[in-house]
């Protein structure tokens, strides 16, 4: 089953020195994506499957097995789920376009 | 009768309109170096009265609500409402606590200064050979010990309560009337932010540079923020991205000592 991503609009966002900081604005909390992190957050598009975006930009640019990565993006994807900056389904999610 | 007094803060005016004698005069004593006849732009407006005997409000911590295009506070000494499209409000302020318009104050200003890309701070500032250092952190870090502290050839903007905003491209810091521990209102005087410090007592004086993101999260942290509110959220959020990104941030770890003031300026 695929899985789709795609970044929630009650959110601010700033890339700085090559990590992504994060604030939910609907509790102010503040999150701090790693470099691969910030990759996958920039690619979570709503039309584009969770195991493409760890094929093209963590295992193509990382050093790291398709196995091991997709099982540390989609824990990394739902911990962000739950504090609701980001939104996931097993269909595209047509109200990121 | 109803007087008016116009107090203006880090460039942002109110006028407020007294029917109290004892308020005028906490207006007056408090705010006396913040008063004009002469505002910088059209003043904001509020209407003080006094509550009916009686009438009591509610929490101890500040009440903040964005609806129906009004903003209502509440506190344990105040109540008001003021609607940003018209530049008008009211409060309505406890007899027994007249010094209570403070908190309506720090409120109002955090909210108009938002939108204009700046804010206000928990935080001491000085202004030393004409530059303003900032030095922030939670209660009982420092700021009023830092502000004690300052040497003669430095004016304090305020140990307390710092209002910080965009001009000219760059980041000023602005004296404000609201006062911590040393209770001694700030010089109304403005100069462009040096450096920020993050507080905290140790057995040494000791600087260490803070990266822009660890200064996003201790500006968010010490920002004054009523309101559970996304837009304003978002507003204060990219406040401290601009700060951040201008302003060198230090952790300032030191013992109190005049001595530290060498390593500021």
């Amino acid at each position: 089953m695929n899985m789709y991503i795609a970044r929630s609009r009650s959110i601010a966002a700033r890339a700085l020195d090559g990590e992504m900081i994060i604030m939910s604005t609907s509790d102010s909390m503040l999150f701090t994506l790693n470099e691969v992190a910030t990759e996958i957050w920039l690619a979570a598009d709503g039309r584009t499957p969770l195991s493409q975006i760890v094929q093209n930009k963590v295992c193509a640019k990382f050093e790291t097995g398709p196995e091991a990565a997709y099982a540390d993006a989609e824990g990394l994807c739902r911990r962000l789920a739950q504090h609701g900056i980001l939104l996931i389904s097993d269909q595209p999610i047509e109200s990121a376009r | 009768m109803m007087t008016g007094t116009i107090v203006e803060i880090g460039g942002t005016p109110v006028l407020l309109r007294v029917e109290d004698g004892a308020i005028q005069e906490v207006i007056n004593q408090r705010y006396a170096a913040y008063l004009t006849t002469k505002p910088s732009a059209e003043p904001f407006e509020l209407t003080v009265t006094l509550a009916p005997d009686g009438v009591g409000f509610q929490g101890n911590q500040p009440r903040v609500e964005w609806r129906e295009g009004r903003w209502s506070f509440e506190h344990s000494d105040s109540q008001a409402e003021w609607l940003p499209a018209s530049g008008r409000g009211w409060v309505r302020q406890s007899a027994t606590f007249p010094q209570g318009i403070d908190s309506v104050l720090r409120v109002l200003h955090s909210i108009l200064l938002a939108p204009k890309g700046g804010c206000l701070l928990h935080a001491a500032s000085a202004v030393r050979n004409g530059r303003a250092f900032v030095f922030t952190g939670v209660s009982g870090a420092g700021k009023s010990t830092m502000a004690g502290l300052a040497p003669p050839d430095a004016t304090l903007l305020t140990d307390e309560i710092s209002c910080i905003r965009p001009v000219n491209g760059g980041y000023r810091a602005f004296g404000t009337p609201f006062v911590g521990d040393l209770d001694k209102a700030g010089e109304n005087i403005s100069a462009p932010i040096a450096a920020l410090y993050l507080l905290a007592k140790g057995p040494e004086n000791k600087i260490e540079p803070l990266s822009r993101n660890q200064t996003i999260r201790i500006l968010m942290r010490n920002t004054l923020f009523f309101a559970k509110d996304p837009k304003l959220a978002e507003a204060l959020f990219e406040t401290a991205c601009g700060i951040a990104a201008q302003v060198p941030a230090y952790r300032l770890i030191f013992t109190p000592t005049p001595d530290v003031w060498k390593m500021i300026g």
